[in-house]
């Protein structure tokens, strides 16, 4: 006999009904997958789109799981892995490079005070240092970037070290 | 001494930008309520009559733009809005997302009024993400007000917008790679033709705008000042909203009349070079762009001129960089965005960036023969003529640039 089956997801209630509401936000519609992926990567406190909530993206949408992997393949501020808490992104593009003086200090203090190089993790996964092209903040350099916020004018040792306090 | 202007700022700071009452206020959605009483064809005369160029960068004319559009035959046209302002140095756009949102939906009512489009599309990059609820509001409620819908201000006209997200990818500010975005999609552009405009999102007409583009059309339907007509010089008419940052004092956005020299910008605007410091060169255009040193700075900033200086308006952006680094440190920086930008479906871009890359690197280390710089040549002029898209084509305008500007850079000891 045939009934309607509410499928079941590996996924937590609690998670599935905020991927839900992500959905809902952007009408369900699957032409909406990059923005839907920006949001529910956010869910995560490691930002990032783990492979159960790419097959429930994909079949919520009706979509080839093959595309929603080559969309976070594809685009940079997508991760289908785990990244840092708090991945902190430097500008390497030139508008913010020129700034000599400034660019130095910002890159030498924080990988001092985090004691990681550029594209390295911190050991309890709390921070990444790592490069990114222009952010459009070339105003306001020099500045980071972090979980989407951007930190500007970060022209002395004191505001790095306060800006890194303020994250918990 | 020069002065910024207000003629697309006008309205900066000046209504409350979650307020759609607010907005008309100060006489929002007056030009759309104009533009629907106009024959379309008369909306496009009158851009062309002051010679609006595109402010995306490549500069076409935008009243030819959308007069092709309208004659396009084809079910439910679509305009899109390119929000992506990727290029590097540019963030004018930012400014009107953020100060203006409501003059930029406006825009593209009337940009679908006149083309004869059903749906508007505004792609914006994930970078500004921060203004999506800004832009969500002034769309629901210009649709609460009927402004957005059907049989908008009773002229039996239907159209509605929809907001979509980049995800970091400069290559999407591409036509067909910005269209495979919005259809949820990876980005990488295709071969053309078919043009975007007889098949582009979702196989439809597309009329694709930059926003600075956009923004232009409702202040010119209300200007009976004539002010945008009597601003600027020769056949640079109007006002050019401009990004200047690099070594300056004061970087940031202007609003400037073409005609503004150089010089002006820089020492008076963007309160010259920090520490007084000697100018080693200026960028144009962001990383796509061209380069000039510091015999440019009496030059007037319009379309002629510069051209004829050998740089472009492009997208409005100016690098101004001190003699701290030196020009082929910029150009490995610069390098560096394509490198990491480049899509890598087509063999001369994703070989090519990769190959100047490590040639500008072995000019650093003074380790180049006059061989690896013939080589450097040839590579970016294959590049500009057979990439598959804009990106490639266009990632060495700054290196053609810098060889024709400072050749002493690239004359280097080394034999055959
Ligand atoms: C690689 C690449 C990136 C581009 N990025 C942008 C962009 O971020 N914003 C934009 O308006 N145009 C960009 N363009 C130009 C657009 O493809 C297109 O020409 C423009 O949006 C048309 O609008 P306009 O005529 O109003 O300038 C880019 C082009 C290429 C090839
Ligand atoms: S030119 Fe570059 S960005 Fe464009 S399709 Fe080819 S590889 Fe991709
Ligand atoms: S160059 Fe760094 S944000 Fe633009």
């Amino acid at each position: 006999m045939l009934t309607a089956q509410t499928k079941v997801y590996p996924l937590p209630d609690e998670l599935q009904a905020k991927i839900d509401l992500v959905l809902e936000s952007h009408d369900n519609d699957p032409t909406q997958i990059v923005g839907i992926l920006l949001e529910v990567q956010e869910l995560n406190e490691r930002h990032y789109v783990p492979e159960p909530v790419a097959y429930y993206l994909a079949d919520r949408l009706s979509m080839p799981v093959t595309n929603v992997f080559d969309c976070l393949n594809f685009y940079s501020e997508l991760s289908s892995k785990p990244r840092a808490k708090y991945p902190i992104q430097v500008c390497s593009s030139p508008a913010c490079r020129v700034n000599v003086i400034d660019t130095k200090r910002l890159l030498e203090t924080l990988e001092n005070l985090l004691d990681i190089k550029i594209g390295e993790t911190t050991y309890d996964g709390r921070f990444t240092l790592e490069t990114t092209t222009c952010y459009g903040a070339c105003d306001r350099a020099p500045s980071v970037r972090i979980n989407g916020h951007i930190y500007d004018h970060l022209d002395s040792q004191e505001k790095i070290v306060a800006l890194l306090r303020s994250l918990t | 001494m020069s002065k910024c202007i207000k003629f697309l700022t006008r309205n900066f700071g000046q209504y409350d930008t979650s307020s759609i009452g607010s907005y008309m206020n100060v006489g929002g959605f007056q030009a759309l309520r104009k533009a629907v009483s106009m024959d379309p064809e008369k909306i496009c005369d009158l851009i062309a009559s002051v010679k609006v160029r595109g402010r995306g960068g490549a500069e076409y004319p935008l009243g030819r733009k959308w007069s092709q559009a309208r004659s396009v035959v084809g079910e439910r046209k679509v305009v899109v809005c390119n929000a992506d302002e990727g290029e590097t140095t540019t963030f004018k756009d930012r400014e009107l997302i953020k100060n203006d949102p409501f003059n930029l939906i406006e825009a593209l009512i009337i940009a679908g009024y006149v083309v004869g489009a059903t749906d508007g599309y505004i792609y914006m990059r994930a970078e500004y993400a921060c203004y999506r609820p800004l832009l969500l509001n002034a769309i629901r409620q210009a649709r609460n007000y009927g402004f957005l819908g059907e049989n908008i201000l009773g002229k039996g006209f239907n159209f509605d917008l929809h907001l979509y997200s980049g995800g970091g990818a400069y290559v999407c500010g591409e036509g067909t790679a910005l269209i495979r975005s919005i259809e949820g999609k990876a980005g990488r552009p295709r071969m053309k033709p078919p043009f975007i405009k007889v098949s582009g999102l979702f196989a439809r007409p597309t009329c694709l705008n930059n926003v600075e583009s956009l923004s232009i059309v409702p202040h010119l339907l209300m200007d009976d000042e004539q002010i945008y007509a009597n601003s600027g010089v020769g056949e640079s008419i109007g006002t050019k909203m401009i990004s200047v940052a690099g070594n300056v004092n004061n970087p940031g956005v202007f609003e400037i009349p073409f005609g503004t020299t150089v010089r002006d910008i820089i020492y008076n605007l963007a309160g010259g070079i920090q520490h007084d410091r000697e100018i080693q060169l200026i960028q144009f255009g962001g990383a796509s762009g061209k380069i000039a040193d510091a015999s440019i700075l009496d030059t007037p900033y319009t379309y002629d001129d510069l051209r004829a200086a050998g740089v472009m308006v492009g997208s409005g952006a100016l690098l101004v960089i001190d003699q701290r680094t030196s020009v082929i440190d910029f150009l490995r920086m610069n390098q560096e965005f394509f490198s990491d930008e480049s899509c890598g479906q087509c063999t001369p871009c994703r070989e090519g960036n990769l190959h100047i890359k490590i040639i500008l690197d072995k000019i650093a280390e003074h380790k180049a023969t006059a061989e690896d710089i013939r080589i450097m040549a040839t590579i970016a002029k294959v590049m500009s003529m057979s990439s598959l898209c804009g990106l490639g084509e266009t990632a060495q305008n700054t290196l053609q640039s810098a060889m024709l500007t400072f050749p002493e850079v690239f004359e280097v000891g080394g034999a055959e």
